[in-house]
């Protein structure tokens, strides 16, 4: 298909969307019994797409918004580098280290099986109420992503690979530097979309569950006073703020993973 | 230069009584090789065959030094072994290369590890890599290569340390008919320059025989053993797809073939007496 075509349907499924919530929000579809007239959805319930790329127009017009995306921004990228630091470096650990990974793994286990959103009150306990709370239940997150990939890309590495680096001549350091390391960072970049991502949601569910700033904590004080249409507003600023850092994640692994394989296409 | 066949030089590998054995999950030992001996003189071209499964991978990486033998040791150059062999060059039957660096890097590491300066690595590297035919395609990787391309990088990557050693492991099995050919020419190529002993295994008789000076057989496992040495009085040097039709080589074949055939039936649970019965 071409790409202009691609273009076309992908804009077509957006205006279908938001033809649809206009229409049956704003044109009622008749009379109630109690004598008022009958929507599909409700202004009060869903707002209406217009009222909604109103506000977070406004929001932007305003200024009002880049605080909150400055904070949410701070807390993801603090989350994510602290999370897949420790993640890269306990990850290598265990890998090198089997009688270490075999004591430790029933607790890995079990943290990681712990659903994260309940850490969040008893970090607002330890943390404040400030951006750390938000950091730490962040690295909570992106940390089992990218440790359990580092893990596996140091344990996976390819025996042949390993025994002709070897033969090469290569000792313990070299071989961490030139096989292990690069399996493994191959592993963490092939994770980065899934542990940015986490970032984002740690920053964001933190503000909601307790905060003075962020765009977590928009949504939830609009949510208090019913402002469905600010609700809205911070769910679509929160959507394009997300596909921003994914955007730019992929313009950073792009030339760091040329070396794998990829489909080659044909010219003509 | 050693001469091959000037005994009084120390061999460049030498297996005395190496046998392998492993222990089974659940108990019990598989005996895979019995004691058997090796000698691959220096400037030497030994090729071992055998049947799938012999065991005759295993010799080369005790050779190597990747993994000790249940018992016997091996000699190189007159020094026993401890360790990895450090004096030999390792061409792997799979994909060895590292895949996240491109050809020049693959080779050039090599010699940046033992602490050779980068800038005289590669300049090493685009020599070897033009001389396996590969000078334009250094900056592609591992992905971006055919089998036959990764092999040359491989064998590049083995030369540009000059290992006194090679030893080989059906680096060519992978390969298509035809890229075995121009390999198997190349290889000769480059070890007439400057004679290496070679240990190389394979299961390819034609192979074995245009390829080397010696020719061990090998049987089939387990308590594998050597049961022919055959010696390739070929003149050389030899051009791989001319010696195929000399009548030496023909009686050659015939000759290793029925060592060796009953030994490939026994590894496909053939009995032996249809031969007997056809005989």
């Amino acid at each position: 298909m071409s790409r202009a075509k691609l273009l076309f349907l992908q804009v077509m499924v957006a205006v279908v969307v938001l033809v649809f919530w206009h229409v049956f929000s704003t044109v009622p579809l008749g009379t109630g019994s109690d004598g008022k007239p009958y929507f599909l959805l409700p202004q009060f319930f869903f707002s209406t797409p217009l009222k909604v790329i109103e506000r977070v127009f406004l929001m932007f017009w305003e200024g009002t918004v880049y605080k909150h995306l400055m904070i949410t921004l701070t807390e993801a990228v603090l989350a994510f580098v602290i999370g897949a630091t420790a993640g890269v470096l306990i990850g290598f650990w265990f890998a090198r280290k089997p009688l270490v990974a075999a004591v430790f793994d029933p607790y890995v286990k079990m943290m990681n099986a712990l659903p994260r959103v309940v850490l969040a009150p008893i970090f607002a306990l330890w943390f404040g109420l400030g951006i750390w709370s938000k950091v730490w239940l962040g690295v909570t997150l992106v940390f089992f992503i990218v440790f359990f990939n580092v893990y596996q890309g140091v344990r996976e590495v390819s025996p042949v690979v390993l025994s002709n680096a070897r033969m090469l001549g290569m000792n313990e350091r070299q071989l961490l530097r030139h096989v292990y390391w690069p399996a493994a960072l191959s592993w963490v970049f092939s994770s980065l979309h899934t542990s940015v991502g986490f970032a984002v949601v740690g920053a964001v569910v933190g503000e909601y569950l307790g905060s003075s700033a962020g765009l977590g904590y928009l949504i939830h004080q609009a949510e208090g006073v019913f402002d469905v249409t600010g609700v809205f507003a911070g769910m679509v600023i929160l959507m394009i703020f997300v596909m921003v850092i994914d955007f730019c994640v992929t313009l950073i692994e792009k030339p760091l993973l040329v070396w794998r394989p990829t489909e080659t296409r044909t010219v003509q | 230069m050693t001469h091959p066949i000037d005994g009084a030089a120390v061999p460049a590998v030498q297996l005395n009584g190496v046998s392998v054995a492993y222990g089974l999950t659940g108990g019990g030992r598989y005996e895979a090789v019995q004691p058997v001996d090796v000698q691959v003189a220096d400037g030497e071209f030994v090729a071992v065959l055998g049947p799938t499964g012999c065991g005759k991978s295993t010799l080369l990486n005790i050779a190597a030094g990747l993994m000790p033998p249940s018992s016997g040791e091996s000699l190189i150059f007159g020094q026993r072994l401890q360790g990895l062999n450090t004096q030999a060059g390792y061409l792997f039957q799979q994909d060895a290369l590292m895949p996240w660096k491109t050809a020049r890097d693959n080779v050039a590491i090599g010699l940046e590890v033992r602490g050779t300066g980068r800038r005289e690595a590669l300049a090493a590297t685009d020599r070897i890599l033009a001389r396996v035919g590969l000078a334009s395609f250094g900056d592609r990787y591992p992905h971006q290569l055919s089998g036959g391309q990764k092999k040359r990088v491989a064998l590049a990557q083995v030369l540009v340390r000059e290992p006194k050693i090679l030893l080989m492991d059906e680096p060519f099995g992978p390969l298509d008919a035809q890229t075995r050919l121009i390999m198997s020419e190349l290889l000769l190529d480059l070890w007439q320059a400057d004679r290496k002993a070679v240990m190389f295994v394979t299961h390819d008789l034609d192979e074995a025989i245009a390829l080397s000076d010696r020719v061990l057989v090998m049987s089939a496992g387990p308590r594998a053993s050597i049961i022919g040495d055959f010696p390739i009085p070929l003149a050389r040097p030899r051009d791989i797809a001319e010696v195929r039709s000399e009548p030496e080589f023909h009686r050659l074949h015939a000759a290793i073939w029925n060592t060796l055939r009953d030994e490939v039936r026994k590894t496909y649970g053939l009995s032996i007496s249809a031969k007997e019965a056809r005989a």
